[in-house]
């Protein structure tokens, strides 16, 4: 069953990209988005710096997934950031992690042809425990002249002290978590939260090419399948049927 | 250098994944290998991790920036307790005291923090956004909070139905959000998988 609704997935993203590459799709308005956009142009217009958490998203693990949607989401914004004075800096609280948003921070600079401009020390790893990642995150939102923060990946509650100090410092808070504790939190400390799939979309709102427009698709149609999977089953439980 | 990286990275997903959907003996042997080898190398990671972390802090020094006291107290706390475990080992007594007696209790008062942290996003949020769902969110986490608590005249009669009516939205609710999750988690692993993303060796 898993292989099935994987190679559909598969088929899908393939023949979907393909479309798209043809004709780019039209994306619904999302708030969060908007204000990231506005985010970036106020930090290279000012002077400022973006500031990206990716979380504490484990790669051996399930949580790798929403690490590596936030990293797609970073190789855009490090090529329209390159040509600020001040680079962004992105943290994490994973080893793995931290090496790959480096590589991911140099991919971009390269692409904008600014190269020169990377610093080995804008991706780095705060802290390995969610406490520590979060105490050792807190002082580049405050000490680092950031006016935007990109908080985006795997976190727990710990995430709320995040929030905190990007409201304390009065700069603009864009969150999204695959963790629903977190995503609780955001809910209530951000303003214009991303719930729930959202966070996979992030790509796509910012231009990563047509697979992530694609992706979006596929989502639609596999959460139509499993709506009438769904439906279908509890409909044959109520006849009597059992499986 | 870029095909070299991609084609590692695809081939060693396709195998974990396949090994994974079918378990044969050849497969689960070579899944097990690799397993062992992304260990190692994320042991390796933190190290490197570490090592960056040191460097930005030196850099703070350095310049004399903000707050440059806090990165001289990291570096010579990292390397004093890093030298006792290496002479030591981890078990000794000095980084039981050091675990005990500094980390736990720094997070235990991180945690306390995060507590007043939460309730005070939660009164801030209609100040943030006046809108219907910040209104039936922070109610519904109010009454949520009531009901479960211990009151001095014993459980709110109707307290086990209200909870019972919660869970039903509350459970559909967060189903429906993992089930998007999941789906979205497999889409990006897919592009990982077919190379399409690639944030490693620098493409």
């Amino acid at each position: 069953m898993a292989l099935v609704l994987v190679a559909i997935a598969a088929l899908l993203l393939v023949a979907f990209t393909f479309l798209r590459r043809r004709s780019p799709g039209v994306l619904r308005r999302i708030n969060a988005f908007e204000r990231l956009t506005q985010a970036i142009g106020l930090a290279v217009e000012n002077g400022t710096r973006l500031h990206i958490s990716l979380g504490r998203g484990n790669l051996f693990t399930a949580r790798g997934g929403s690490a590596f949607a936030a990293l797609a989401m970073l190789r855009q914004l490090a090529e329209r950031t390159s040509v600020s004075d001040r680079p962004p800096i992105v943290t994490s609280g994973d080893a793995s992690l931290s090496i790959l948003s480096q590589d991911t921070l140099q991919a971009g600079y390269k692409a904008a042809g600014a190269e020169e401009q990377y610093r080995a020390s804008t991706g780095r790893l705060t802290g390995l425990t969610p406490f520590s990642y979060a105490a050792g995150t807190i002082p580049v939102t405050r000490d680092e002249n950031v006016s935007a923060n990109v908080i985006l990946g795997d976190f727990g509650a710990e995430v709320a002290l995040l929030a905190e100090s990007a409201d304390r410092e009065n700069t603009d808070l864009i969150g999204a978590s695959d963790n629903l504790s977190a995503q609780s939190v955001l809910y209530a400390a951000a303003q214009d939260p991303l719930i729930g799939e959202e966070l996979f979309a992030s790509g796509a709102y910012v231009g990563a090419g047509p697979s992530h427009e694609a992706s979006l698709q596929v989502q639609d149609v596999l959460r139509w399948l499993i709506i009438v999977a769904i439906l279908a089953g509890a409909f044959l439980r109520m006849v009597g049927v059992s499986f | 250098m870029r095909y070299l990286t991609a084609a590692i990275a695809i081939a060693s997903g396709l195998i974990v994944l396949v090994g994974y959907l079918y378990p044969l003996d050849v497969l689960l042997q070579l899944r097990g290998l690799l397993t062992n080898w992304a260990v190692i190398v994320a042991a390796m990671a933190v190290l490197v991790g570490v090592t960056n972390l040191i460097l930005v802090h030196l850099d703070k020094i350095r310049n004399g920036e903000k707050n440059s006291i806090y990165g001289v107290l990291l570096i010579v706390s990292l390397l004093f307790t890093f030298g006792v475990g290496l002479f030591f080992g981890p078990n000794s007594q000095f980084i039981r005291i050091a675990i005990d007696a500094i980390i736990v209790r720094v997070e235990a008062s991180l945690m306390a923090i995060l507590a007043v942290t939460l309730v005070y996003a939660s009164i801030r949020l209609l100040r943030r956004r006046t809108d219907m769902m910040s209104v039936i969110f922070l109610v519904i986490a109010i009454l949520s909070l009531i009901v479960a608590m211990p009151t001095p005249i014993g459980p709110i009669p109707g307290d086990f139905l209200f909870l019972q009516f919660l869970h039903m939205f509350s459970d559909g609710g967060a189903r429906g959000l993992l089930i998007g999750i999941a789906l979205g988690a497999l889409l990006t692993s897919l592009r990982v998988l077919f190379g399409i993303d690639r944030p490693y060796g620098g493409n």
